[in-house]
C-alpha cells in the first residue's frame, strides 16, 4: 500500500510552539515513530515525542568508574608491585600522592564517556540520513521547525497522515524519500 | 555609544543591559555568525594581524629549531635558578586557559545565560594557551623526543613514573585539561558546524564542515542526549579546572624553598587563573567585537561582568600578596623573612612593586561603573594585568629561587635573547591559531545564542 522508497512525512513550521502542539497531538494520536528537527534545543519536544530520560548517566558514571579504579590500581601497581622505590623512607603505598593522577583519570575517562557515549547513542557520525534529501531541510539549523512521522510507524497512512499533519496549517508538508541508489 | 543610550533610557531602574541587542530573529542570528565565516569579507586589519602574528609564530619555530640542536643552554636558566622563563610563562599560559573553562562550565551550571556569546571563544582561547603552555615543559625536559616517558606505560626499561611526584601530577592534570577542553569545545561546535554546511555555498567547504558535523540535523532526540552530555562535561570540568592549578601551583608548595612552601599556593593560583584569564578573554574580545561589529551579541553587560569578575578575583589574588608577607613575618622563619624583604628591597625589587602595581592597585579602579563602561580604559586595565600576572610567577619563581638557604648558592637569573625570542613567539602563535579560528569557524556560538531570541524579540 505504502510507497516502499517512502520513509516517512516531514511537516515543516515556522514557531516552537506550533510543532510542539502538533507533537503532543500526533502522540496522542498513537504516533510513535516521530522524530523532531529543531534549531536549538527544546525541552517540551522531547516531552510531547515521549521522550524518556537517556542512558548517558550511566555510561558517564561507568566511564568515571574506570578511570578512577583503573587510575589508582595502575598508581599501585607501578609504585608498589613493579616498581618500588624508596623516596624519603616513605611508604610505598602512599596513598595521598595518588589522589591527583586518580582523580584526573575520573574526570578524563568521565568525559570520553560522555562525548563517545552521546554521539554513539545517537547514531553519529551518519555521513547521510533520508532526511536530508528533503528540499529546504537545510532551515533546520536556521529557524525551521519540523516535525518527521515515519512511515514504518503503525499508524502510518499516507493520506491520513498528510491529512493530521496539514491540519496544524504547517508552511508545508513533504515526503521524505529513501536513498535510490542510481542503476 | 551603548553606555550613554543605557544611562539614558531607564535611569530609575537598574534593569541588567540585555544579552542581545533588541530585534534578532533566529535567521538573524544565524545569518550574522555564519556570515563572519562564510560570506563577509575578512577585514583587513585581520590581514594585518596575521601578518604580525605569523611572524611570531616563525620566531617561535626558529627559537624551537636552534633549542633542539643548541639545548636548553641557549636559555638563562642555570644554578640555582634551574626554572626561568620556561616555567613562568608555562604558568601564565595556564592560566590564561582557566578564564575559558570557566564561562562555559561553571557559568553554564550556574545558568548565567550572558555566558552564551562568549563562550565558544574563551574556549578556543583556552585550547591555544594550554598548547602554548605544554611546548614549555616539554621542551625544558631537553630531550622532548623522549618526552613519551612521562607517560606511564609498561616498557622495556622496567621503569614507572613516580607518582609521588607533582611534576608528574602536572602531567596528568595538563593532558587532560587539554583533551577535556578540546572534547567540550567540539561537542560545543557540532551543531554550529552542522549550520555551516547548510548555509556554505562552497562544495568544498560543504563537504569539510560535513565530515566535522559528523551528520548532526538537530534532531529532537539527538538533542536531548546532546543535551545531557553537555551538562556533564559542564560538572566534570568545574572540578578538573580548580584541579589544574591546584596541581600546578603544588608544583612549588611541595617544595621546600622559601617563598614556595605555602598551604595558601592552590587557591591563591586558582584565583590568580581566574583574573589573569578574564584580563585576556577582555583583551581579545574589546577588538574583536569591534572589528567584526558584534557589540549586539558581546553588549556591555557582558563586558561589565568580566570587569567586576576582574575585581574579585584580583581582590583575593591581592590578599594573597597580603597573606605572603603575613605568613614570612608571622613563620618565624629566617629564611621565610629574608625572602620577602629580598623580594622588596633586593635585585628584583622593581618588579615587585611592579606586580603589586599591575595586580594589587590599579584594579581598583574597576569598583567604578564609570571605568567599567569605558572600553579604552578597560582594554588598557586588561593589558596591565595580563602583565601583572606574568610579574606575579617571575616573582614567585625566580626571587625564591635565587637567594634560598645559603648565600654561597645565591646567583641572579637574567633571560637571554632566546628566551625572549621563545616567549614572544609563543603570544605570536596564540594570536596565530585564534585568528585562524575567528576566520573558518564561528566565534560565537550560533545555536545557543538562536536559543536567547525570545529575550531579543521582547526587548
Amino acid at each position: 500500500m505504502n510507497n516502499p522508497t517512502l520513509y516517512g512525512l516531514l511537516a515543516e513550521f515556522t514557531t516552537p510552539e506550533a510543532l510542539i502542539e502538533a507533537t503532543h497531538k500526533a502522540h496522542d494520536m498513537g504516533y510513535r515513530k516521530m522524530d523532531a528537527y529543531t534549531p536549538y534545543p527544546i525541552e517540551e519536544v522531547g516531552h510531547a515525542l515521549g521522550a524518556r530520560g537517556t542512558r548517558l548517566p550511566y555510561i558517564v558514571l561507568a566511564g568515571g568508574l574506570v578511570g578512577a579504579i583503573g587510575g589508582y590500581l595502575m598508581q599501585y601497581y607501578a609504585s608498589v608491585i613493579d616498581y618500588p622505590l624508596n623516596i624519603g623512607g616513605r611508604p610505598l603505598h602512599s596513598w595521598p600522592s595518588f589522589i591527583p593522577a586518580t582523580f584526573e583519570m575520573t574526570v578524563l575517562l568521565a568525559a570520553f564517556a560522555a562525548v563517545l557515549g552521546m554521539l554513539g547513542l545517537n547514531g553519529l557520525p551518519q555521513p547521510y540520513h533520508p532526511v536530508f534529501g528533503v528540499p529546504g531541510f537545510e532551515a533546520a539549523t536556521r529557524d525551521r521547525f519540523f516535525l518527521q512521522i515515519e512511515a514504518r510507524d503503525p499508524k502510518f497512512d499516507l493520506e491520513e497522515t498528510r491529512k493530521f499533519l496539514e491540519s496544524f496549517q504547517p508552511e508545508k508538508v513533504s515526503e521524505i524519500e529513501r536513498y535510490k541508489y542510481p542503476g | 555609544m551603548q553606555s550613554s543610550e543605557m544611562l539614558g533610557k531607564t535611569p530609575e531602574v537598574q534593569l541588567p543591559a540585555p544579552v542581545i541587542g533588541p530585534g534578532y530573529t533566529y535567521g538573524s542570528v544565524t545569518d550574522k555568525i555564519s556570515s563572519l565565516v562564510l560570506s563577509r569579507r575578512t577585514p583587513l586589519a585581520w590581514f594585518v594581524a596575521f601578518a604580525l602574528a605569523s611572524l611570531g609564530t616563525a620566531m617561535l619555530f626558529g627559537t624551537i629549531a636552534y633549542l633542539l640542536y643548541g639545548g636548553i643552554g641557549i636559555w638563562g636558566n642555570n644554578v640555582p635558578v634551574g626554572w626561568g622563563f620556561d616555567i613562568v610563562n608555562f604558568v601564565w599560559w595556564v592560566g590564561i586557559g582557566h578564564a575559558g573553562t570557566l564561562i562555559s562550565a561553571i557559568l553554564l551550571l550556574f545558568r548565567q545565560q550572558w555566558r552564551t556569546s562568549i563562550n565558544r571563544f574563551a574556549e578556543a582561547m583556552t585550547l591555544f594557551a594550554i598548547a602554548n603552555a605544554g611546548l614549555y615543559p616539554l621542551l625544558h625536559t631537553g630531550r622532548p623526543w623522549f618526552d613519551y616517558w612521562l607517560m606511564p606505560y609498561p616498557n622495556t626499561f622496567g621503569l614507572w613514573p613516580n607518582f609521588r611526584s607533582p611534576l608528574v601530577w602536572d602531567v596528568f592534570a595538563i593532558s587532560t585539561y587539554a583533551t577535556v577542553s578540546f572534547l567540550f569545545w567540539y561537542t560545543g561546535l557540532i551543531p554550529d558546524l552542522a549550520t555551516l554546511r547548510d548555509r556554505a555555498k562552497n562544495p568544498l567547504l560543504r563537504i569539510l564542515y560535513g565530515i566535522f558535523a559528523l551528520g548532526w540535523r538537530n534532531s529532537a532526540a539527538h538533542w536531548n542526549r546532546y543535551h545531557a552530555a553537555y551538562l556533564m562535561l559542564a560538572a566534570l570540568s568545574t572540578p578538573l579546572v580548580v584541579s589544574v592549578h591546584s596541581v600546578v601551583s603544588l608544583d612549588f608548595a611541595a617544595g621546600i624553598v622559601p617563598g614556595w612552601h605555602a598551604t595558601m599556593f592552590p587557591p591563591y593560583f586558582v584565583a590568580g587563573a581566574i583574573f589573569s584569564g578574564f584580563a585576556m578573554v577582555l583583551t581579545l574580545s574589546i577588538p574583536l567585537r569591534k572589528a567584526y561589529g558584534l557589540e549586539d551579541f558581546i553588549t556591555m553587560r557582558h563586558i561589565n561582568n568580566m570587569a567586576k569578575i576582574m575585581l574579585v578575583t584580583g581582590l583575593i589574588v591581592f590578599y594573597g600578596y597580603m597573606m605572603e608577607l603575613f605568613m614570612g613575618w608571622y613563620s618565624g622563619s629566617q629564611y621565610e623573612e629574608y625572602l620577602i624583604l629580598n623580594r622588596m628591597t633586593g635585585p628584583y625589587a622593581p618588579l615587585y612593586w611592579a606586580l603589586i602595581l599591575c595586580n594589587g592597585l590599579i584594579p581598583q579602579l574597576l569598583w567604578f561603573r564609570g571605568v567599567r563602561n569605558n572600553l579604552l580604559v578597560l582594554f588598557i586595565i586588561s593589558l596591565i594585568v595580563n602583565v601583572g600576572m606574568w610579574l606575579e610567577r617571575f616573582v614567585i619563581i625566580v626571587t625564591s629561587l635565587h637567594r634560598d638557604f645559603l648565600p654561597s648558592a645565591w646567583g641572579m637569573y637574567y633571560p637571554t635573547i632566546f628566551d625572549w625570542t621563545m616567549f614572544i613567539g609563543t603570544i605570536g602563535f596564540f594570536l596565530t591559531l585564534l585568528l585562524l579560528f575567528i576566520r573558518v569557524l564561528p566565534v560565537i556560538s550560533i545555536f545557543e545564542m538562536r536559543e536567547l531570541v525570545p529575550e531579543s524579540e521582547n526587548a
